[in-house]
Parts: structure tokens; C-alpha cells; sequence
């Protein structure tokens, strides 16, 4: 099999789409704009000190970082509202940062501190934050769609059955495109389209599913839109390394969901420009095809159109990348001073929302001198 | 006030009564509206409650049980039928991975308060693939409750009880019960989690057992009366919470247990039992622990083979006379 077969290649992106003159991305007050670069370039520095604290064995287990793809959440969080549910899989971080979590406890939960967003029992790949409407962080490849059909079901519900109006959310549903040959989306997306679920399942297409690159594991590589055909559901595919065209393409499909109360299926395209975990050599690419996308990386196109705008020059980029650098540094500093859990407290905790009741008779419990029986949760 | 009805009206008077109560709770499933359910568990719901919550879903138990978890994450409580708990094998990510550790690996945000429910165990020649007990697979899973009743009256006020609970719960019906009745109180109860009742005193031997075998159990103590052996039968009608303090209080009495459990031996509620009462009766028990389990092989469809398989009265006479050496 040819080096051709085996990697994406350079064509993996795809042209925006929008022009500029519709772009209602570029209508936006400049404020806003700037504040996705910001966004962009705070989960980019964010992973780099993620790794750095990897290596440092600050972190353990899996642990996948978002760098290259910083755009898709940036601009799919941007093109939601806040109450609208977000889901999404382990490469989480970027997602949890872009929807409002303050790094600090997105990297205690990575310390595994108590400080944690989950009091460091998720751990890199279960980002959960209720106040931010982010229900996880979901290890396994594909087990989050039926979570997000799910989602869009109970807010439906809520909001027809409950309420008695018609239904006002939307959920965002983010996958891999390794997760497109999961039988659990299919299932997912026949009950999404069955159902009419307000879901988006937004792919965020970086063109591998760990070292297998999309052509060499699924069907209809280079138009999986058509996937969506299959279970009626609207698509669209969409430029992922330019935040202005994923808010743009996403706020289309996002109001559409929304009017009808029926699911999409987005094809984003974009690039993971580090390896699928820690431990990726990346031997099925070559370094030229990662040259290639790196070269034009989300951030320096949002910033080289905020300079031909005039909204940011040189200084205020770097002004806003050292202040970026404090506030990781900050979160790394707090993250330390956080203390592990503490096992009495934490270890038997959240298992049953009453803690020793469904413990009564075995040994555990009595292992760390509780009573079994009852206590509070 | 008591009337007599049938296992599977208890079941739908449970899950009636408390939908009327709370509007986030909603029944879904294969065959569960139209088709007035596949074992007629939902017999008329449809028509009461309305297409938006008893809601038919397509054969697709991993992604109906998955979503049904992704609405309780916004506060829904659903209930979720599996014609069969064998079907639920598809479904073992969503039930076993999502459900039961989402409120711990969410550090305590977001829990799970759902029901699973199903018939459980051998039907009657369904052969190999059909006819899993799952108590033995899935109470090994911390963060699930589940629940396995033996008469309607149980199946009603527990399964209340399931659907209030902010747990996951495991609800274990039997094929073979649906259409069994016993007497059902009028007036609305609840029976609470983690409580064994004595379905039968005695003093010479106890037996603990769950479910349908329960009734086997019964007409093993009967034959046994007949003979001079006194037995005291246990209902543990809950496995997760297992209320081990009414089993060793027993076993303080009459000093032998003998443990039936239709599930496979090899790590099952059984031995769970027979080492818990190990540990805390090492010093009452006048023998080691007897258990009656399925055979450990796959379920057979021949007649013979499928009524030796299975814990029947005959086998547990014959563990209790073992036991208490009056073979």
C-alpha cells in the first residue's frame, strides 16, 4: 500500500464557503472576534503546558490534546446558546475551556486534585460542568451520540411535554471521525432523524481515528455527508481551521435545528496537529503533510484577518498572548496547590447518590471504618 | 384492602400511578405503545399518557438506552423496557459504562435516576441466546441498584420505588411470573430497597434466593415439612442493596444455609452470599455453604435438558438434605 493510501494527504480541507460579504461571522462586534482569538489562543497554550505537565508525569492515563482544531470549538460554542447542551468525546479539553470552564479546574481534573472540575475522579477524558451546560467528556469512541440524542430529547421533552411550549434547545453532539463506524451513532442518528431531536452531531473530521486515516476505515471517505441522507437529516460540511466560517456554517445549521426541531450532521474539516495521545509516534504520516496544515493554523488566520481589519496589531496580539500565558500559568500554579482527594471523603463518594446505603454488607466500607447502613451522601 | 391481580398489572399499576405523579417520568422500548407492550406489561398506557411518553422505539437497545441516560441529564426519569434482559447484551456500554458511573465520574454532578426493566432468565425453551439471567453479569457493576421481585405485590411497591430512586436501577422481571397473581394492596405503598422478607419461617435451614426461583424454594420447604426438616425461606427481593443482615440472622438460628440463585455460579450473587455469610457466620455454620445455580453451561432447548439446568424444587431438597446432613 502507497504512502498515498496510508495517510489524508494535503487535501483533506475543505474552501469556505461563505463569502465575505455575507459572512455574519464578520457583522459581529470586533470585540467578539477578538475574543475568539483570545479563546483559540488560550486552549492552544493551555495544551502545550498540558503536555509539558504530561511529560512531567503531572498527568497520568490517556490524555489527548485539541492543538490545530482549536476553531471547531470556538466557533460551534459561539454559534449556540449557553443553555443549549454540549457533549462531546475524550479530546475534551478544548471544549470545556471554549464553554466557559476556567482552566484551573479543567487542569486540577487532570492533576487528579480535588480542585478538579469532577474532584479528580474523570480525569482528562471526562470534562463534565454542570453550571456550563457540558455533560462530558466520554471515553469511549462513539458513546456519547445516544448521550446527545438523548440530551435533545429531554430538553424537547421539557420544553413540549412539561412546559407545554414547543421546543427552544438545540444539542450540540461532537464526535471523531473515528466514531463515524460505531453502530452507536448509526443508532443514534436513525433516533435523531426518527424522533426529530434537535441534535447536531457535529464531526470534527481531523482525518484520522488514531493512526488509521480516514480512507483506509470508512465507507464514502471524502463525502461522509451522505451518511446523513440515510437517517434524513440535514448536512453540511464546513472549512474547520477558520473559527469565522465554522460560526458561520454552524449558526445556519444551528437556527435551522432550531426552527424545526429536526437533527443535523456536520462534516467539519480540520487537522490534529500532535499525535492522537501522548504516546503517538506518528509514523502513518509524514512530516510534510503536517507542515502542510500547520502553515495555516486557525490561529494565524483569525489573527491575519483581525490585522487586515485593523482590529489587532503586532502589539495587542502580544499583549494578549502573555496575558493567555499568565492565566495558564495561573491554573497550573492552582492545580499544584490543590490537594488530592482525600480517600475517606472521596473514594466511596458519588458511587449512590446515598452513599453507604447500597454498601450495606459488604466489607468495603467497613475497610475504612464507616458504618454500613446509612450516613449521609 | 387487598385484591388479587396478576404480576404484570402490578407492574403497570406501579409505572401508571407514578407517571401520573411526575410528568418527567416516560416509558419507552421496543413494542411498548401500539402494540400494548410485547408481554402487555404497558396494556393501555398508550392511551392514557399519549404518544410523547410511551414512546416506541426501533430495535436499537444501545442507542434507546443511551439516549434515555442522555435525558436524565437534564432531568427526565425514564423507564426503559428491554423486551428481554438478553437483548440488553447490545446495550452493555450505555447500561454499564454511562449509567452507573456517571455521578462519580462527574465528581457528583450529574446522577442517573433511571430504570431498566425486563424479563430475566430461562422462559421456557428460548435456548441459549434468550434466556440470560444478568444478575450474575451485571450486579458485579458498582453504582447500579437491581431489584428482582418474586410476587406482584413486591413488583408493584418496589418498582415505585425504583422510579423515584436517583439511581440507576436494574429491574428484573420473569417471563414465567407475568401472569402469576397473588393478593396487591389497594391503597398505595412503597416497599423500600435493601429489605428481605421471610416468606416462610423456620428452624432447621435457611434458603435465600431471588425472584422466580424463589417459588421453588417454597415448594422445596414444603416437601422438606413432610419429612422433619424446618425451613426458613428468604426473599432477598433486592440484590443491590443485599440485605445481608436478615440472611445472617437467620443462618444464627438454624446454623445452614442453602443458597438458590438462577444465575451462573462463577461470580454471581450466590457466591457473593455464601462468602459474605462465610465471613460474618464462620462460627454458627455447622456446614460450608450449599448453592444451587443453573448448570454451567449454556442454556439448552430440549425439554430435559433446559428442567435439568435450571434450580428446580427437587434439586433444592436434595442441597438441603446434603447440607444438613439428613441425605
Amino acid at each position: 500500500m502507497s504512502a498515498a493510501h496510508t495517510a489524508i494527504g494535503t487535501s483533506h480541507l475543505v474552501e469556505a464557503e461563505s463569502s465575505k460579504r455575507d459572512s455574519a461571522a464578520r457583522s459581529l462586534p470586533p470585540q467578539t472576534l477578538l475574543e475568539w482569538l483570545r479563546m483559540m489562543v488560550l486552549i492552544r497554550e493551555f495544551e502545550v503546558r498540558t503536555m509539558q505537565a504530561y511529560q512531567d508525569r503531572k498527568i497520568g492515563g490517556f490524555c489527548h490534546v485539541y492543538i490545530g482544531q482549536e476553531a471547531v470549538a470556538v466557533g460551534c460554542t459561539a454559534a449556540v446558546e449557553h443553555e443549549d447542551p454540549i457533549v462531546t468525546a475524550y479530546r475534551d479539553h478544548g471544549h470545556a475551556l471554549a464553554r466557559g470552564m476556567d482552566p484551573k479546574y479543567c487542569m486540577a481534573e487532570m492533576f487528579g486534585r480535588i480542585g478538579g472540575c469532577a474532584k479528580g475522579k474523570g480525569g482528562s477524558m471526562h470534562m463534565f460542568d454542570r453550571d456550563n451546560n457540558l455533560f462530558g467528556g466520554h471515553g469511549i469512541v462513539g458513546a456519547q451520540t445516544p448521550l446527545g440524542a438523548g440530551l435533545a430529547f429531554g430538553t424537547k421533552y421539557i420544553d413540549e411535554v412539561i412546559n407545554g411550549g414547543r421546543s427552544q434547545r438545540v444539542t450540540l453532539c461532537f464526535l471523531g471521525d473515528g466514531a463515524l463506524n460505531q453502530g452507536a451513532l448509526h443508532e443514534a442518528m436513525n433516533l435523531a432523524g426518527l424522533l426529530n431531536l434537535p441534535v447536531i452531531f457535529v464531526v470534527e473530521n481531523n482525518g484520522y481515528s488514531m493512526g488509521t486515516s480516514i480512507h483506509r476505515g470508512t465507507t464514502m471517505a471524502d463525502e461522509i455527508t451522505s451518511k446523513a441522507i440515510g437517517y434524513g437529516m440535514m448536512s453540511a460540511q464546513i472549512d474547520g481551521m477558520d473559527v469565522m466560517n465554522v460560526y458561520d456554517g454552524m449558526k445556519e445549521v444551528v437556527d435551522e435545528a432550531r426552527a424545526t426541531s429536526r437533527p443535523a450532521f456536520v462534516d467539519i474539516r480540520t487537522y490534529r496537529f500532535k499525535g492522537h495521545s501522548m504516546s503517538d509516534p506518528r509514523k502513518y504520516r509524514t512530516r510534510e503533510e503536517e507542515e502542510v496544515y500547520e502553515d495555516d493554523g486557525p490561529i494565524a488566520k483569525a489573527r491575519e484577518y483581525l490585522y487586515d481589519q485593523k482590529l489587532l496589531d503586532e502589539d495587542g496580539f502580544k499583549a494578549m498572548s502573555k496575558e493567555v500565558r499568565g492565566q495558564v500559568r495561573e491554573s497550573i500554579k492552582w492545580a499544584d496547590a490543590s490537594p488530592p482527594p482525600d480517600v475517606a471523603e472521596e473514594l466511596y463518594k458519588d458511587v449512590y447518590v446515598e452513599r453507604w446505603g447500597p454498601y450495606n454488607g459488604t466489607s468495603e466500607p467497613e475497610m475504612l471504618g464507616e458504618p454500613g447502613g446509612n450516613g449521609e451522601g | 384492602m387487598t385484591r388479587v391481580i396478576e404480576y404484570r398489572d402490578a407492574l403497570n399499576e406501579a409505572m401508571s400511578e407514578e407517571m401520573r405523579r411526575d410528568q418527567r417520568v416516560m416509558l419507552l422500548g421496543e413494542e411498548v405503545a401500539e402494540y400494548d407492550g410485547a408481554y402487555k406489561v404497558s396494556r393501555g398506557m398508550l392511551e392514557e399518557f399519549g404518544a410523547q411518553r410511551i414512546i416506541d422505539t426501533p430495535i436499537s437497545e444501545s442507542g434507546f438506552s443511551g439516549m434515555a441516560i442522555g435525558a436524565t441529564m437534564v432531568g427526565l426519569r425514564p423507564i426503559v423496557e428491554f423486551m428481554s434482559w438478553s437483548f440488553s447484551l447490545v446495550a452493555a456500554d450505555p447500561i454499564l459504562n454511562n449509567a452507573p458511573k456517571m455521578l462519580y465520574m462527574s465528581g457528583g454532578q450529574f446522577g442517573c435516576p433511571i430504570v431498566f426493566r425486563g424479563n430475566d432468565g430461562a422462559g421456557g425453551q428460548l435456548g441459549s441466546t434468550h434466556s440470560w439471567c444478568v444478575e450474575g453479569l451485571y450486579s458485579n457493576v458498582p453504582g447500579m441498584k437491581m431489584v428482582i421481585p418474586a410476587f406482584p405485590a413486591d413488583a408493584k411497591g418496589l418498582m415505585k420505588t425504583a422510579i423515584r430512586d436517583d439511581d440507576p436501577v436494574f429491574f428484573l422481571e420473569s417471563e414465567r411470573l407475568l401472569s402469576f397473581k397473588d393478593e396487591v394492596p389497594e391503597e398505595e405503598y412503597l416497599i423500600p430497597f435493601g429489605q428481605a422478607l421471610v416468606r416462610r419461617p423456620g428452624t432447621d435451614c435457611t434458603i435465600v434466593s431471588f425472584g422466580r426461583p424463589v417459588h421453588f424454594c417454597l415448594e422445596a420447604a414444603e416437601e422438606l415439612a413432610k419429612e422433619g426438616i424446618s425451613c426458613e425461606v428468604i426473599d432477598g427481593r433486592t440484590i443491590r442493596p443485599l440485605d445481608i443482615d436478615t440472611i445472617v440472622e437467620s443462618v444464627r438460628k438454624t446454623n445452614y444455609l442453602v443458597v438458590v440463585d438462577q444465575s451462573w455460579s462463577f461470580g454471581s450473587p450466590g457466591s457473593e452470599i455464601a462468602a459474605q455469610v462465610h465471613q460474618h457466620c464462620f462460627d454458627d455454620l455447622d456446614n460450608a455453604v450449599a448453592r444451587v445455580h443453573s448448570a454451567d453451561v449454556p442454556t439448552p432447548y430440549a425439554v430435559e435438558l433446559e428442567q435439568a439446568y435450571l434450580p428446580n424444587a427437587h434439586r433444592i431438597c436434595e442441597a438441603v438434605r446434603a447440607v444438613t446432613y439428613t441425605a
